[in-house]
């Protein structure tokens, strides 16, 4: 891992009217980390990452992706310069069958020939998925949809992902299992924003971490040290 | 059962062109939630354009298949464009503002339009040209046929297939059910959300020339305010089906042409245009969703 930064947020605040749900905050993403966004129940997490894709303006602040401003940008401009989001809980088109999901994933993708072997891939990471291709994604269970934004956010080849909550309302095993995934898709080089609030987890797979707390940083460190810290124990770790 | 079977093809055939025009509303609707008032005028324009075209090309001393072709083609086509240039200009600078104020837009549209027709075209009919004509009558025992009739039943049932092998199977039209199911989530999968409503503008403008151009082979008077009532119609037609949903506006509208076809013939004369606003009500009281509509269907 290098500390070359990839992506800069560089103190942005986001308001929702007159509430100002993200004050003044700062931070990069280091090219191949994983860097975790950990903090409880609106805390900003969401609103960060809608930020960073322009899915919300900045009411201050500039967002730089490879040394270039994105916050001017459209949406689907952030996509086409390979920066994917897997939003938050069943982010999927449900009127869309599972596979007609996982093309639209791909919808950046201009060689088409990596197609099919992209979507064994996915098929490999969630075997599940496979056997319901053909079924409309509103049929999926809670677990399946979540395992289905996923698997779509990797079709794009992002080279920068964010990921809000993907453990959410999964039973353990399937969240040690997409933990696992997500550790090995850095490991072949995408870069991660995870958000989360299962902290100790997600900071046990991560680089580095972020703890938001009603629109503020209030503690960043490796990982390792987190961990560590009185504070998280007691805040997300139940200690 | 020669009048039934008569009743029968009149009904498809004006429940065809009904269906054209249904298909822009339940589409634009499905990508934007808006109905477009105006959508009834572009099937006006397409009448106009249609006899503008068939003028220029002389197309009315050929009449042949090439030749409502041409002018189908080339109408769709300047319809598309129109449909682009309304909603560029005028639908696209409201995209972040509430839905109300695009629907009032889109009611002054129509006055625009027609009244900016009844300036141009002057507001007495003009006859469309016949730029296609089957000599005789086909029959089929004692059953006679009009051919022209059938011409538009087979011409929207071509078209409505086009379209449904669009929305469907390609690529675009996959893009085109993600914008109407979340115009957010679209855009994360790099989708240009704006580039995919003026295509569906486009799409559903150019179907509704069509439906001008047909309507001007069986019912050749057009004037500036023909599309008042059909547009109000396929509107229905369209809430009938469900709207947002493709496949209810194509059942909607055929059933409502049946429907206005048989009541007309065997119940109430003067009935006509009554039908189609006590289906409305109907509808909105029993079943608000329509015949096809869930919150999960097939949208654009
Ligand atoms: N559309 C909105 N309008 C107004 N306020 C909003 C909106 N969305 C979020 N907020 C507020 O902004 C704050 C931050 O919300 P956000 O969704 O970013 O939290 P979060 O950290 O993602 O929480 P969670 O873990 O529950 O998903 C919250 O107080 C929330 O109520
Ligand atoms: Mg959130």
């Amino acid at each position: 891992m290098s500390h070359d930064i990839i992506l800069k947020v560089d103190n942005i605040s986001v308001k929702y009217g007159v509430i100002e749900a993200v004050r003044n905050i700062s931070f990069d993403l280091r090219k191949g980390e994983i860097l975790s966004l950990i903090g409880s129940n609106g805390a900003g997490k969401t609103t960060t990452l809608k930020a960073i894709s322009s899915l919300l303006p900045l009411a201050s602040g500039q967002i730089l992706l490879r040394n270039e401003r994105i916050d001017t940008l459209q949406p689907h401009e952030i996509v086409k310069r390979r920066l994917s989001q897997a939003p938050e809980g069943r982010g999927i088109f449900l009127n869309l069958s599972v596979e007609e999901n996982l093309d639209l994933g791909a919808w950046t993708v201009k060689d088409t020939s990596t197609y099919d072997r992209d979507l064994e891939h996915a098929f490999e990471l969630f075997p599940r998925l496979k056997e319901r291709r053909k079924q409309s994604a509103g049929t999926l269970s809670g677990g399946e949809q979540q395992m289905l934004t996923i698997a779509r956010s990797l079709m794009a080849h992002p080279e920068i992902l964010l990921l809000d909550e993907p453990s959410l309302g999964l039973a353990p095993q399937i969240i040690e299992a997409i933990f696992n995934i997500i550790e090995k898709i850095n490991k072949e080089g995408t870069t991660v924003l995870l958000v989360e609030q299962n902290a100790l987890q997600a900071l046990q797979i991560s680089h580095r971490g972020i703890v938001l707390e009603t629109g503020n940083i209030v503690l960043q460190g490796d990982a390792k040290d987190l961990l560590k810290s009185d504070e998280i124990r007691k805040a997300y770790l139940g200690e | 059962m020669t009048e039934f079977i008569q009743h029968l093809i009149n009904g498809l055939s004006i429940g065809s062109i009904y269906a054209l025009i249904a298909l822009g509303y339940t589409m634009v609707f499905g990508v934007l939630k808006l109905i477009n008032f105006a959508h009834g005028d572009i099937y006006m324009l397409g009448a106009f354009y249609g006899y503008f075209i068939s003028r220029f090309f002389s197309l009315g001393e050929n009449p042949s298949l090439f030749s409502l072709l041409l002018a189908l083609t080339l109408t769709m086509a300047t319809c598309a464009f129109t449909g682009y240039l309304i909603e560029t200009f005028a639908y696209k600078p409201l995209r972040k503002a509430p839905r109300i104020n695009a629907l009032i837009t889109s009611v002054g549209i129509s006055l625009f339009l027609e009244f900016t027709g009844q300036l141009v075209f002057g507001s007495d009919p003009k006859f469309f040209p016949q730029i296609f004509a089957i000599s005789g009558e086909w029959a089929i025992g004692d059953l006679k046929f009009n051919p022209l009739q059938i011409t538009v039943f087979i011409i929207s049932l071509t078209l409505m297939a086009i379209l449904q092998f669009v929305i469907f199977k390609t690529r675009l039209g996959r893009a085109m059910r993600a914008v109407s199911f979340n115009h957010d989530l679209a855009s994360l999968m790099g989708i240009p959300t704006n580039r995919i409503i003026s295509f569906t503008f486009m799409l559903g403008s150019a179907l509704a020339g069509a439906g001008g151009v047909l309507v001007g082979l069986v019912y050749p008077k057009i004037e500036p305010l023909m599309g008042v009532m059909p547009g109000l119609k396929a509107f229905v037609a369209a809430v009938l089906g469900g709207i947002g949903n493709v496949t209810g506006a194509v059942v909607g509208a055929l059933s409502l042409g049946l429907a206005e076809e048989f009541v007309v013939g065997y119940l109430a004369p003067s009935f006509r245009d009554a039908l189609a606003f006590t289906i409305l009500i109907l509808v909105l009281l029993f079943k608000p969703t329509g015949l096809f509509g869930t919150k999960t269907t097939e949208k654009v």
